[in-house]
């Protein structure tokens, strides 16, 4: 246990772009014992991949170039040995899996081929690849190995691609598995299944496990140490336990307290008035029902989260609330009027009054607009604020309250990070002065410590100007923290609706029981204990 | 001092007028193409005026007589024709039809097929279908075997030849804008401003033309050359342009029998057709990049280097 | 005489009858006599044809191969010597019209060198510089393509999947993928085969070879009718079949069409 299995000494990498050379990773070193989980922990850009990418010899150089360093496995340095050593390495001894299956399945070959293709690349027999193919087929759990052996990756689910993908990666048993962000696409309960197979499969084959990774609770549930990255610089190394209960470095605090799903529970204030009250809401896509029956009310001031996987019609829901999609039947009235029937005109007068902070600011903000125009496009629409130096103190003031300032007023979105162009899309959002703001996954793109300073904001404007929130989310820790009024959505249905407290602390229905154990505690001890417990029911 | 703060982004970002040009000087190649380009328009608009008698002036001493002479002054310094006509004026008069033809179809062409695609990208299924259909059966057909039917029944003039140029051209246009509509239009920010209240004529005004009109003048720029050699080859083959009006195709076709002799006839209005059309696919290769937000510091980049 | 030839081409009877007989005529392939000939303009078209198509499969043949192992070649070193012999070839397809190819390609080797004949068919020499010329546009079109094409699939996931895998350079380029990367190809080499004809119509012209474009040439210069509609049909029918190919070729290709 205690000898390393492969070990990454003070490796450096650059990567030459025209704009200039960036230090992808500085000095990081790390090794991984056989049997052993360890963790890769960071945010986007913190250079978490690139170590793992250089020991599979992936970086492209040019434009990547390796400053120093040396990758020890086996008694050799895997940056010195020369490309064919290194290829047959590849696969044989260390395998990876990757975070979108999808696309690193080759879409014009079947599965069967590919994963058959792992032992005849090393030039094993196909007759004897394939047997040890349906095997793993079968034990990483899909039904029918012979017939999945000849479909393609785009007849399978995202679960069932990432089982096929690991079925691959342990077709010549290797050594070493490496797993980059394996779980990030995939709904929570499928997440917890998949991570389990990982440690089904880790304790049967005695492999060593590199886990890439930007989520807490995935690095307690499964690994043994972790190694946290920021800005290609390890900032702390250690086991688990004791890296998440006595954090040294500040940045690994940070990202600590920033982890959703730990903060005072909002109560709903029964006495405000009602502002939206949607009933029975249908709409279907051909045969597929998006929304069945759906009913929900939101007062004044409320935040109503709306949870659900992928595909439980969550985000059906606020498209038809902004008549994006036409419903089939029912009917949602906005302070007494019907928003599905009403004409052009008079929605137009309701589309000030009803905003939208969509998933992802890189997309949702005009690239060739400047910040001012995107927050002054409201008031053309509208014909609000003609007055043009009043516009300009007008959205400096919205910049300033979602903690953004002044001299960003000309530059264009390509100049923010994400976190501040989530911040941009938010004071658009109020330039109008809504009474409600739809989020649709509006935290879910950015990293865990701007989701916590943007949920804050989000929390902040709701006490301070009273606006109502239909917060669609599927990150369970986020709507603890932000909602007082929880429903839970599976396949177009509500399956179960509450207070925030009452659904976390006592969920009634099975699915909801089933969403919450799937959902990962930052904290090891309490997923041990989970892990260990009975799931609730 | 809020203008101090202020000054820094905007000059770096408004100045886009400036930074075009000097983009335009650091891209050697691309900058002799439009040197060469705005020569040969000079040649087209002003060369009728001043050259155009010459051009038609017949001298039977100076038949086939060979360039690189300057024995009978300059007008014959490339060569004369088989009526001994200076070949350097009627290569100058030449780009007058050449390029009207040209512009011509091209304007025509992007407009009707902007439009028309803009429609199809954002009308209903049954339209666009209509729309894009038509496209395709003009796509899938040689369109110089177009042009040779077409100007057969109607006759071959120079509005003819831009009207039947045009049609062929269109569904270029037509499919591009389509395209880009179809994309941007599913794009988060436009959905931001439906949710926002944004009515169609400002989705297209201000989300959707800004996008599609750098791809469409740099696609125009190629079909230039395209269609520049689509007139010159109808020319050639007498069912374009007809004498005395000249164009360079007709000019070659007109030096063809003397191949043998005399081949600076058939070779210098060739040549004109080929430097204009590499100027054009050079500065389209330019244009591809120095119009994509997302490609122009490749351009800007080669400043930070050399200072 | 000229009631003969009036009741021999059916210009005496009613106009509508003329036009319905002219039209189902037109469904069994009887587009009539050729004006010139004296004969079906069917065959006289169908006997070009027989020139044309191997001229046009020979060139093609040449561009998909060429094409496709330079592009390949260029799209895995870019900035190398193929990539620059590739755009400069595209460069010169793209400006040069195919007619002046053809006419500086005739001084040169056929009455300056002598190395080929002018103009005729007979030899194998005859095809050598109809095939030349008529390469060298769509080449320069389909490489840039394959070339594009192949950036776009080497930089995919699904290589860097196949990379961890242990896969060699071989099977990684050409299984891989040149089967995802000839994708797009396919589409452009349908678009360009058409577009052939256009080429052939020049080429054809000036080398004297007796093809369809040449007849199309002819026949309209001469007049005559029942030939440039006879062809133009027959034409539109090639494209038709070929457009179905290339759905088909599509198809055998990518599994996600299929389904």
């Amino acid at each position: 246990m205690s000898e390393a299995l492969l070990t990454v000494k003070n490796l450096s990498v650059d990567f030459h772009t025209a704009r200039g050379t960036v230090h992808a990773v500085k000095n990081v070193s790390w090794s991984v014992a056989r049997g052993e989980t360890l963790a890769i922990l960071g945010e986007s850009g913190s250079g978490k991949s690139v170590s793992a990418n250089a020991v599979m010899n992936l970086l492209d150089i040019p434009p990547a170039e390796i400053v120093s360093g040396e990758i020890l496995y086996d008694g050799k340095d895997l940056l010195k040995v020369d490309y064919e050593t290194h290829r047959a390495l590849n696969g044989k001894k260390i395998a990876m899996i990757f975070q979108d299956p999808l696309g690193h399945l080759n879409p014009v070959y079947t599965v069967g081929w590919q994963i058959v293709e792992m032992m005849t690349a090393h030039g094993r027999p196909a007759d004897a690849a394939r047997q040890r193919a349906l095997e793993l087929i079968t034990r990483v759990g899909l039904p029918e190995p012979e017939q999945a052996m000849r479909k393609y990756p785009h007849q399978f689910s995202g679960g069932q691609r990432q089982r096929l993908m690991i079925a691959m990666a342990l077709m010549l048993k290797p050594d070493l598995l490496i797993a980059d962000e394996p779980t990030t696409a995939l709904d929570v309960t499928i997440q917890a299944e998949v991570l389990a197979l990982l440690k089904e499969l880790q304790a049967e084959t005695g492999m060593g496990l590199v886990l890439i990774t930007h989520d807490l609770g995935v690095v307690a549930e499964i690994a043994d140490r972790v190694v946290v990255m920021n800005k290609g610089e390890i900032v702390e190394t250690g086991t688990v336990r004791e890296v998440y209960h006595a954090p040294k470095h500040p940045y690994t605090r940070k990202l600590i307290d920033a982890a959703p799903g730990k903060g005072e529970i909002t109560l709903l204030d029964p006495s405000a008035p009602l502002l939206l009250d949607a009933q029975k809401l249908n709409k279907t896509y051909g045969s597929f029902a998006a929304l069945k029956d759906v009913s929900l009310t939101i007062a004044r001031g409320q935040s109503l989260a709306v949870v659900g996987e992928s595909g439980s019609g969550k985000s059906t829901l606020a498209r038809t609330l902004l008549r994006l999609e036409q419903a089939d039947s029912g009917q949602a009235l906005w302070k007494g009027r019907d928003l599905i029937s009403m004409g052009a005109k008079e929605l137009l007068g309701v589309r000030r009054e009803i905003q939208m902070v969509f998933q992802d600011p890189t997309q949702s903000l005009n690239p060739r607009m400047s910040v001012y125009s995107l927050i002054a496009e409201g008031w053309d629409i509208h014909k609000l604020m003609p007055d043009r130096r009043a516009r300009r103190a007008r959205v400096i003031e919205l910049l300033e309250q979602v903690g953004l300032s002044a001299e960003h007023v000309d530059r264009y979105p390509h100049q923010f990070s994400g976190g501040q162009r989530q911040r941009i899309a938010i004071a658009r959002a109020l330039a109008l002065e809504p009474e409600m703001i739809i989020c649709d996954e509006a935290v879910s793109a950015l990293d865990v410590s701007i989701q916590a300073q943007v949920i804050a904001l989000l929390d902040d404007l709701r006490r301070r100007l009273n606006i109502s929130f239909l917060f669609i989310a599927h990150d369970l820790g986020v709507v603890r923290d932000f909602a007082d009024t929880v429903i839970v959505m599976k396949s177009g249905e509500i399956v179960e609706r509450g207070p925030t407290a009452q659904i976390f602390d006592a969920p009634q229905h099975p699915y909801t029981q089933r969403l919450l154990a799937a959902n990962l505690d930052p904290d090891p001890d309490v997923q041990a204990q989970r892990r260990n417990a009975p799931v609730h029911a | 001092m809020a203008d101090l703060t202020l000054a820094k982004p905007a000059k770096e970002l408004n100045g886009r007028g400036p930074s075009i040009l000097s983009m335009l000087w650091r891209d050697k190649l691309a900058f002799i193409s439009a040197v060469v380009l705005i020569l040969i328009v000079l040649f087209a608009i002003f060369g009728p005026m001043f050259l155009g008698d010459l051009a038609t002036k017949q001298n039977l001493r100076g038949r086939n007589f060979a360039p690189f002479s300057m024995e009978r002054g300059w007008a014959l310094f490339l060569g004369g024709d088989s009526l001994g006509r200076s070949m350097l004026a009627r290569l100058v008069v030449g780009a007058h039809s050449t390029i009207l033809i040209a512009a011509g179809t091209v304007l025509a062409a992007a407009i009707v097929g902007a439009v028309l695609g803009l429609i199809a990208g954002y009308s209903g299924k049954t339209t666009s279908q209509v729309i894009m259909r038509l496209a395709d059966v003009i796509m899938s057909f040689p369109s110089l075997l177009i042009a040779v039917v077409v100007l057969y029944v109607l006759g071959a003039s120079i509005p003819n030849m831009i009207l039947v140029l045009a049609i062929t051209r269109i569904p270029i246009y037509l499919r591009t804008t389509r395209a880009e509509v179809l994309e941007v239009r599913e794009r988060m920010f436009v959905q931001a401003a439906v949710v926002m209240g944004a009515g169609h004529a400002r989705i297209i005004l201000r989300h959707i033309l800004p996008v599609v009109i750098p791809t469409l003048v740099t696609i125009a720029t190629l079909d230039f050359a395209f269609v520049m050699l689509a007139e010159s080859s109808l020319s050639f083959l007498g069912i374009g342009v007809q004498p005395p009006d000249i164009t360079w195709g007709l000019m070659v076709a007109q030096g063809r029998p003397y191949l043998n002799t005399a081949w600076w006839l058939a070779f210098w209005p060739g040549l004109m057709i080929v430097i204009t059309a590499l100027s054009l696919n050079l500065l389209s290769n330019w244009l591809r990049i120095a119009l994509d937000p997302a490609q122009r510091w490749r351009l800007e980049a080669r400043k930070t280097k050399n200072v | 005489m000229k009631t003969d030839f009036r009741a021999l081409h059916g210009l005496d009877l009613p106009l509508l009858e003329q036009f319905g007989r002219y039209v189902w005529d037109l469904l069994h392939l009887d587009f009539g006599e050729s004006l010139r000939k004296a004969r079906p303009a069917i065959d006289i078209v169908l006997e070009a044809y027989a020139w044309t198509l191997p001229l046009a499969l020979i060139t093609m043949g040449l561009v998909v191969v060429s094409a496709i192992v330079l592009g390949s070649l260029a799209a895995f070193r870019v900035g190398g010597f193929f990539d620059r012999l590739v755009s400069i070839v595209s460069l010169v397809g793209a400006s040069a019209p195919d007619f002046w190819i053809a006419i500086v390609a005739i001084v040169v080797f056929a009455l300056g060198l002598g190395w080929v004949p002018t103009s005729g068919v007979g030899t194998p020499l005859h095809w050598v510089l109809p095939i030349a010329v008529l390469f060298i546009r769509p080449f320069g079109l389909v490489v840039q393509v394959v070339r594009g094409s192949m950036l776009t699939a080497l930089g995919s996931l699904y290589v860097k999947t196949a990379r961890a895998k242990g896969v060699k350079n071989m099977p990684l380029v050409f299984v891989h993928t040149l089967r995802n990367g000839m994708l797009p190809v396919i589409t452009v080499i349908g678009d360009q085969a058409a577009a052939l004809l256009n080429g052939a119509v020049i080429v054809e012209t000036i080398f004297g070879f007796p093809g369809i474009g040449k007849l199309m040439i002819d026949s309209i210069l001469q007049r005559d009718f029942n030939v440039v509609l006879a062809a133009i049909m027959v034409t539109a029918l090639a494209i038709f079949i070929m457009n179905i190919l290339i759905d088909i070729a599509y198809g055998l290709l990518d599994p996600r069409i299929r389904h």
